[in-house]
């Protein structure tokens, strides 16, 4: 039995972990935050030197040609860090929809730049609130264009390319669509988590091209969605170990009744049941890697496990952060609503937690 | 990452799986091994014993012991391969993990060479059970708090007292017993460990009748019970040490309380079979919730424990992850035999024949399951451990320290 990861991965999350701590630290979180912008440019340039944009991408297209274990650590260390860029969409989603499915030609078109950071992907599943299947789906590819609105959409403004679930005449696929030409427009909208900006796209004819010529199927996109909330998981998972980190350093700091917060059971017990919580989704986290990353028939239920596991640790950890912190905690000038919010941002990225538990009892009715 | 064994663990495992081809029969597909509970019964104990004595004749029971003692040397990720290949044969579960998993190791710790000479090998073969005597009516989590008293005369101590949730009491021939014997010193500084001979004059044994109408455990009364001096273990009031060495090694053992009694596959077969106003309880969407909750939770804990025993398998200890099983798992338990009564309507309650199968078996496990979260450290002191040992906060604020035992404010109740 070996379900750990290898020591050169570990290493090469250490590296990240030490690279982070020094390009995006909270303050970086906090300036996107509050400035209303839309990333930090610099960070972004960093982590694709670091090659982490394009860490699964075979070298032969400009990747440092890794696999997903150590994407997945990565993803760890960038919500840890609470990065704010553009890294979930652009790479669990836009580039590994490529990866897998697109055709010779995207992908000598695509891999290179998304890589190099030079173009942001996005992707555009959601049209409306609620929750809707792919056979709903109300945007279309017609003639190498599409139209339809797409919202939320993830960084929005500044992506170059926007993966699109769409109806392609023969049924729900991917699309391809160029932005920031001819036919697309973008509505900014305030996002719960205004460190990662969100937008409402209007696709009126912007140039497409079908992922690996036929949209690569309804199929397909139920994959990838199971790929990216294993990648997704990790980053959830980093968040909610920060968390508790900063929470426990808190408590252990904080005196009253003439004694540290920490010492009360009333507490002490709540930060074991945080601990227990991450650990759970950590383990999910990782069989959900091992699936992802050996090709296995288990990943649709294991992502189901990571997806609902990592969102509800992050929300425990962050709803019980701010509560132990008192009073401070719900001050803006403290750190605590900086994971509030992305907890609540990722939770809903793919879906929420309620509808990836309703996947789950589906596909264990299946099985 | 893979789950595959090393080439060593794989030869390790042909290897058992060699011997226990030959000597026992492979359990059908789908048929489960035979449970520990109910152990009442005289016959299973008698072939337990039976068992424990073939393996000790090949050089398989107690695996991790030294050779010296009859073991094998094993490694624990040896003695977790040894588990999985026996779990997978018609034999007697192994009601004797106090004596072998505890008692012995504390034993080989702190006794004696003339009662490792004198208790081993028979404790491993089994031909004399064990028992433990730890807790008392008021010294459960604070086992520390304990009263039972041991004076000296001549060359023998002299025990009064009471020792309760005693497993296997009235089948054991031994036991060990932490008592007090100086009141004056500070809590933990005047207690004693003894080995006691169960079949002395003055003990007197009565079980308990639990809340599910079962008696698992024994209250253990202690009149004026002579133990010679040669059984102490251990100098005279330093007996916490030996304590701590015994709780360590519960601890050490791999405990996965997420897979007592009825899961959440159960549950889920539950929900297809229950009507919900004229379609399958599981059509419900609060019921789909549910199950995936505890599909989410119970999974978490079984992949948490390939972490420890991949962490065994590459010979470290495994981290600090293998102490949330038991803390997470028997809530889960409860609660999860909660909803499945609850998917049943005002039915639920009742013993009756027409209900799906399952119902009963959620029903014993509803009342069953209480005990799960008291039973080997409570879900309080669990939390505890996690947030002292893993995390590292203080510990709570204590009105005990520095005084003498006698002097602590005690209860009524």
């Amino acid at each position: 039995m070996n379900f750990d990861f290898s020591e050169e991965q570990k290493l090469l999350q250490e590296t990240a972990r030490e690279f982070l701590a020094e390009h995006s630290p909270l303050s970086a979180c906090r300036a996107v935050l509050e400035s209303g912008g839309s990333h930090d440019a610099e960070l972004w340039k960093g982590a694709a030197e670091m090659g982490w944009l394009g860490a699964a991408v075979p070298e032969v297209y400009g990747g440092a040609g890794f696999g997903r274990l150590e994407l997945s650590l990565l993803a760890l260390e960038v919500g840890r860090a609470l990065a704010p860029i553009p890294f979930g969409p652009s790479v669990y989603l836009c580039t590994e929809a490529i990866l897998e499915a697109g055709s010779d030609a995207q992908r000598e078109r695509w891999l290179p730049r998304l890589a190099s950071g030079e173009v942001i992907g996005t992707f555009g599943f959601s049209e409306r609130i609620g929750s809707h299947a792919a056979a709903s789906l109300e945007s279309r590819f017609e003639g190498g264009r599409v139209h339809g609105v797409k919202v939320p959409v993830p960084d929005a403004g500044i992506a170059g390319l926007l993966l699109a679930a769409v109806e392609t005449g023969s049924g729900p696929g991917l699309a391809l669509v160029e932005l920031g030409g001819e036919g697309a427009s973008v509505e900014p909208l305030e996002s719960l988590d205004a460190s990662r900006p969100l937008g409402r796209l209007r696709l009126d004819g912007a140039p497409a091209e079908l992922l690996g010529g036929d949209g690569a199927g309804a199929g397909f996109l139920e994959h990838l969605l199971d790929r990216a909330a294993v990648l997704m998981a990790f980053e959830q998972v980093g968040g909610a170990e920060r968390s508790l980190d900063l929470t426990r350093e808190f408590t252990l700091g904080r005196f009253a009744f003439g004694r540290p917060i920490a010492s009360f059971q009333a507490l002490k017990h709540r930060l074991a049941d945080v601990y227990a919580a991450v650990q759970i989704a950590t383990s999910s986290a990782y069989y959900g890697a091992w699936a992802l990353s050996t090709g296995d028939a288990e990943l649709p239920t294991a992502a189901c496990g990571a997806r609902v596991s990592a969102s509800d640790a992050f929300d425990l950890a962050t709803t019980e952060m701010i509560q132990m912190y008192g009073g401070v905690g719900y001050t803006w000038e403290y750190d605590c609503h900086l994971f509030y919010r992305r907890a609540r941002g990722l939770g809903h990225a793919l879906g929420s937690a309620t509808e990836w538990r309703e996947k789950l009892i589906q596909r264990l009715e299946d099985s | 990452m893979d789950f595959n064994d090393t080439p060593e663990e794989a030869e390790f495992r042909q290897e058992a799986r060699g011997w226990l081809d030959a000597n026992a029969e492979r359990l059908e597909p789908g048929e489960r091994r035979e449970g520990a509970l109910g152990s009442e019964r005289a016959d299973l104990i008698e072939r337990a014993k039976a068992w424990q004595g073939v393996k000790a004749d090949a050089g398989w029971a107690c695996i991790t012991w030294p050779s010296a003692y009859g073991g094998r040397d094993a490694s624990p990720i040896q003695n977790v391969i040894w588990g999985q290949e026996e779990s997978g044969y018609r034999v007697p579960p192994n009601m004797f993990t106090i004596g072998h998993g505890m008692l012995g190791p504390t034993i080989m710790t702190h006794g004696s060479d003339a009662q490792k000479e004198r208790y081993l090998k028979p404790l491993l073969r089994s031909d004399e059970i064990w028992c433990q005597l730890f807790s008392e009516p008021a010294a459960g989590s604070d086992l520390a708090g304990l009263r039972t008293s041991a004076t000296r005369d001549g060359d023998d101590w002299v025990v009064n007292g009471q020792k309760i949730w005693t497993s296997g009491a009235h089948y054991s021939d031994f036991g060990m017993i932490v008592t007090r014997t100086d009141p004056g010193a500070v809590k933990h500084a005047g207690i004693t460990y003894f080995i006691v001979d169960m079949k002395s004059p003055g003990i007197e044994i009565r079980p308990i009748k639990q809340i599910t109408g079962s008696s698992d455990f024994n209250e253990v009364f202690f009149s004026d019970v002579r133990i010679p001096d040669s059984n102490r273990v251990g100098a005279v009031n330093d007996g916490w040490r030996g304590a701590i060495t015994t709780l360590m090694n519960e601890r050490a053992t791999l405990s996965d309380q997420g897979g007592f009694g009825l899961g959440w596959r159960d549950a889920l077969k539950l929900a297809q079979e229950v009507d919900w106003e004229g379609r399958p309880a599981l059509q419900e969407s609060w019921v789909r919730q549910r199950i995936a909750d505890f599909y989410v939770k119970s999974k978490g804990i079984e992949y948490t424990n390939f972490r420890s025993l991949t962490a065994l398998s590459q010979g470290k200890v495994p981290g600090p992850e293998n102490s949330i099983s038991k803390m997470v798992g028997a809530a889960m338990r409860q609660e999860l035999a909660k909803f499945a009564l609850e998917m049943q309507g005002a039915g639920a309650v009742a013993a009756d024949p027409d209900a799906p199968g399952l119902a009963e078996g959620f029903q014993a496990n509803w009342l069953a399951s209480p005990g799960l979260r008291l039973a080997g450290g409570t879900d309080e002191i669990l939390r505890n451990i996690v947030a002292e040992r893993v995390l590292g906060l203080p510990a709570e604020a204590r009105a005990d320290k520095g005084i003498a035992f006698k002097d602590i404010p005690s209860g009524s109740s």
